[in-house]
């Protein structure tokens, strides 16, 4: 065979201009990533946006309740979503819930991220017996489906934002654990980190600066995949009654709230908290779904 | 291999033993049974009377003692709000969550495998995109919030099924089972499709990716080389190779589907352990809580340790390294 | 089936063959208006780098090109038959029938979760109504022509329970079991431990010539087919460039890049003296440069080779070159 040199083909554009333009090649990805960024403008802005405030229980008009959409209320508001049960705006009532069910879900995804991750690279890079030891455990708990551990630990905490989240962290961290340990094993086996320990770098240093950054595109990918985990799970949870309290209605209890109307016809309490629900969850998947594609190195050709 | 299944039920034990540690000392923290379970006029020494007759009024170590000589011979309590023995009240619901959890899984693998086999054969074409779009919402659409959709459109609107409860039973091999008859499986219906849904979406993900990867192996080439036609090629070459790691999963949603099962039995008020279960929760009634998880945990453990075995004997080279090892 | 009498036309005639990749830089040519013919019981070997087009020109023989490729022109000629377009399911009746196909990697080749029985039985089936009895005993007789001891045992076996070379072996029994008239063996030996190459290598000669079998050889290895086919065909970026008997190839080689690939061949050189290497590397069909493939790479080429240039007879031999190396001397 003729002698192989490496091809100097020249490099046009930097990686992370060529990791947008293949993520936005997919036509669903980018109608995704547009819901995505809506949903949680939407959410952000809440306060700004919502024509009512939800949780002010004094602003709540018995006499509203169960409006249809579009209806007007006794005080001459128009209700575009309808009102629930309580007289509650609906449209207010989902923009706070968007924001209940993202901050639970982002936050218990960057807790349990940053907890499992730390986790599974110190069990790669220790080996031996603590790997051993934390994968098991790993494994055990993953042998358990997500819904069953929250429902323990719930039972257990009770109720309240903080608890939830701590249910979910709980739930999720086994996953991330598991990525970052198989990521940084790869990476141990390299050779610049034989480089990198000859250098003489320190245990921790080699930890952040070397395993962390290479194992952080198949997290990323675990990640995107956990939150619309956790905000369902949230959402479910919720429904049971099991989750946040009644006084900050996330999407899940609004759903719950109206479960008892839907046999009369009021389809809407139920209907839009759900659809908006279905949005985040889906808007999630397809911007995750395209990122395992783009930063999959095993599919890329 | 006798030796692997009877290491792995010693494990199952250490798990059992440690769950039950944990959900009771948990539980012991929270709330006061006898608050509930009292008339709230009660005086306080009716009150410290049921919490004797629970058992409630000993130290928490002594009644998880008590509760551990009791498990060793299959006793896990005595439920608060029935009066009866929990693991009694339990395997009476048992055979309503597991009917409902195998239909769901029939209709998910049924569904799912030739769909996610099509998907991963012709995947460019407009029905596959279809599908695969299709399974994405499916992943994306909250259970519960389907369930309910299910009861306003087939029960509400159309009139079609049963929105609530299950239908009735007859005995099949000593249990009382519903969907064997038409009137039982119209009820099992909406439940089961509810549960299904997202397991569908995960089985036509998982078949198809399988399909992708394995079909441009050059074994199926091979085979295509040897003038096999193409259903014996699809039929079997391709099809018992991507069932083996698909096998796996699906025994392991089994166990995720009873889990899951909860919300589903919720909605459609289905008399299983899972709608049980959440009363339990709101009762305080923690014999139930307690032996639910048990029972379930133990379901899991069993379920794992079959999926493994039924893994070993259908891949030859697993069978192998078995014996070597 | 009925065999055309067909005594004075070869075996195998392909003529112009084009196979197409469609993928996102376009329309990929890896065969490029290939033709060679081959007779009855003789042996061809085709040889290139790996991507000049050799396996694909054999899976487009056989009809196994998939999507995103297809065969975009040409034809091929089985036996007075075109196989170009031919129906599916007459094509599956000539494949492991009449023509048969041996693959490079055999770890990949037999179905991991199949038992050999089935692999084997399954291939007699599907083209004889026979009873299972005697489709076994074919089964056991092919495995003892390759070689393998105690075949009647071996049979129930799965392929992990094989060494590479028996598993390869399994594979020649198998394309053997309807002693088919055309066997494609796309590079069969080289996944495989060198003592374990000269032995396969040997057998199958054997059982060519034995079973009076035609052979194409896909090979990258110019040392095999010099003791093995009688006539050679050198492919460069999909393009047939050089072809004629064995001897006369390997002798004084008329392309450059054949050349070349001569030269290259440790054998070739004097013991202690350099290797010569052809500069440069072999390019991605998608970055051919337009007219003679070859022509960044060659010593020879000048402007003229700007244009793809035809093909040269001289004799039985034929290369595709507009400076063939008829007086040079290397």
């Amino acid at each position: 065979m003729s002698a192989v040199l490496p091809a100097a083909e020249p490099v046009p554009q930097t990686p992370f201009r060529r990791f947008l333009e293949e993520f936005f090649e997919s036509k669903l990805a980018t109608l995704g990533f547009v819901m995505l960024a809506g949903i949680v403008l939407l959410a952000l802005l809440a306060p700004l946006l919502a024509p009512q405030n939800p949780y002010d229980l004094a602003k709540l008009e018995l006499l509203d309740a169960r409006l249809e959409p579009g209806a007007r209320s006794v005080a001459g508001i128009t209700y575009l979503l309808g009102t629930d049960g309580q007289g509650r705006d609906m449209l207010s009532a989902i923009l706070y819930g968007l924001r209940v069910s993202l901050y639970v879900g982002v936050v218990s995804g960057i807790i349990a991220l940053t907890l499992g991750a730390l986790t599974g690279v110190l069990a790669a890079y220790a080996g031996g017996r603590i790997e051993q030891f934390v994968m098991r455990v790993v494994d055990i708990q993953l042998g358990f489906p997500a819904i069953l551990v929250a429902l323990i630990l719930l039972a257990v905490l009770g109720k309240g934002v903080d608890k939830i989240i701590i249910a979910l962290v709980c739930v999720q961290w086994a996953y991330y654990a598991r990525t970052a340990r198989s990521a940084a094993l790869v990476e141990r086996g390299k050779e610049y980190m034989e480089a990198a320990r000859g250098l003489g770098l320190s245990g921790t240093r080699i930890v952040l600066r070397h395993l962390l950054p290479n194992a952080l595109p198949p997290l990323i990918v675990v990640a995107t995949v956990q939150v619309a985990h956790a905000i369902a799970l949230e959402a479910t949870l919720s429904f049971l009654g099991l989750g946040l309290p009644t006084t900050e209605p996330s999407l899940g209890l609004l759903i719950a709230n109206g479960y008892e109307y839907l046999m009369s016809g009021k389809y809407w309490i139920s209907f839009t908290p759900g659809v908006a629900l279905l949005a985040t969850i889906l808007a999630i998947n397809l911007v995750g779904d395209q990122l395992r594609d783009v930063l999959n190195p095993r599919l890329a050709k | 291999m006798t030796v692997y299944v009877l290491r792995r039920l010693a494990q199952t034990l250490l798990v059992l033993l440690l769950t039950s540690g944990l959900v009771f000392g948990g539980l012991y923290l929270v709330g006061d049974p006898v608050e509930i379970l009292v008339n709230p006029q009660a005086d306080q020494e009716e009150r410290a009377r049921s919490a004797a007759a629970l058992g409630l009024d000993r130290p928490a170590l002594e009644q998880y003692w008590i509760f551990l000589k009791g498990a060793f011979s299959g006793d896990l309590g005595k439920s608060f709000v029935f009066g009866r023995s929990a693991l009694e009240v339990i395997i009476e619901r048992m055979p309503a969550t597991l009917e409902l959890a195998l239909l769901a899984m029939v209709m998910s693998v049924g569904l799912g495998i030739p769909l996610g086999l099509y998907a991963g054969l012709r995947p460019h074409g407009l029905a596959a995109r279809a599908i695969m779009a299709g399974s994405i919402l499916g992943f994306s659409l909250p259970t519960f919030w389907v369930g309910l959709l299910l009861i306003m459109v087939f029960a509400v609107q159309l009139g079609w099924l049963p929105s609530t409860g299950r239908g009735p039973t007859t005995e099949f091999l000593g249990v009382q089972v519903s969907i064997l008859t038409w009137e039982g499986l119209r009820y099992a219906l909406l439940p089961a499709l509810n549960l299904a849904l997202f397991k569908l979406s995960l089985i036509v993900r998982l078949t198809r990716a399988q399909v992708r990867e394995q079909s441009l192996l050059d074994y199926i080439r091979f085979a295509r080389a040897k003038g096999l036609k193409r259903a014996r090629v699809i039929g079997v070459h391709l099809l018992k190779n991507i069932l083996i790691p698909l096998i796996t999963v699906i025994g392991l949603e089994l166990g995720s589907v009873i889990a899951f099962a909860v919300v589903t039995e919720t909605i459609f008020a289905w008399p299983g352990m899972g709608k049980l279960v959440i009363d339990s929760i709101f009762q305080l009634d923690r014999p139930v809580v307690v032996a639910y998880l048990l029972v379930t945990v133990f379901m899991f453990i069993m379920i794992n340790l079959v999926v493994d075995l039924l893994y070993s004997a259908l891949d030859p080279r697993v069978r192998i390294a078995e014996v070597k090892s | 089936m009925r065999r055309p009498v067909s005594a004075s036309c070869a075996l195998l005639q392909v003529r112009d063959l084009v196979t197409e990749f469609a993928g996102r830089e376009g329309r990929l040519r890896a065969v490029d208006r290939v033709s060679f013919s081959l007779e009855r019981g003789e042996i061809l070997g085709l040889v290139g780098e790996s991507g000049s087009g050799k396996s694909v020109t054999g899976f487009s023989i056989m009809g196994l090109v998939d999507a995103p490729g297809r065969i975009a022109g040409g034809s091929v000629k089985f036996d007075g038959v075109e196989l170009v377009g031919m129906a599916d399911g007459e094509l599956r009746r000539l494949r492991g029938k009449r023509i048969a196909m041996i693959f490079q990697d055999p770890m990949m080749t037999l179905n991991p979760v199949l038992s050999i029985e089935t692999q084997m039985l399954e291939t007699v089936l599907a083209h004889d109504a026979v009873p299972r009895q005697e489709a076994r005993r074919r089964a056991i007789e092919a495995l003892g022509l390759v070689g393998i001891a105690s075949p009647a045992e071996r049979l129930a076996q799965y392929p992990h329970q094989f060494s590479g070379g028996m598993r390869q072996r399994v594979a020649i029994a198998i394309a053997l079991l309807h002693r088919p008239d055309l066997i494609i063996a796309d590079e069969p030996t080289t996944a495989l431990d060198v003592t374990v190459q000269g032995q396969i290598l040997y057998e199958m000669q054997r059982l060519v010539r034995e079973s009076g079998a035609a052979l194409v050889w896909i090979t990258h290895d110019l040392a095999v087919v010099a003791g093995l086919a009688d006539r050679v065909a050198v492919m460069y970026a999909g393009r047939i460039v050089e072809q004629g008997s064995t001897a006369e190839v390997l002798d004084a080689a008329l392309h450059p890049y054949a050349r070349g690939l001569l030269d290259s061949v440790p054998a070739a050189n004097a013991a202690g003296g350099r290797l010569r290497q052809i500069p440069g590397m072999t390019p991605s069909l998608a970055h051919l440069p337009a007219g003679c493939a070859f022509r960044d790479r060659c010593a020879y080429a000048d402007d003229a080779c700007a244009a793809v240039p035809g093909i040269t007879l001289r004799g039985s031999r034929q290369v595709r070159c507009h400076h063939p190396l008829f007086e040079a001397v290397s």
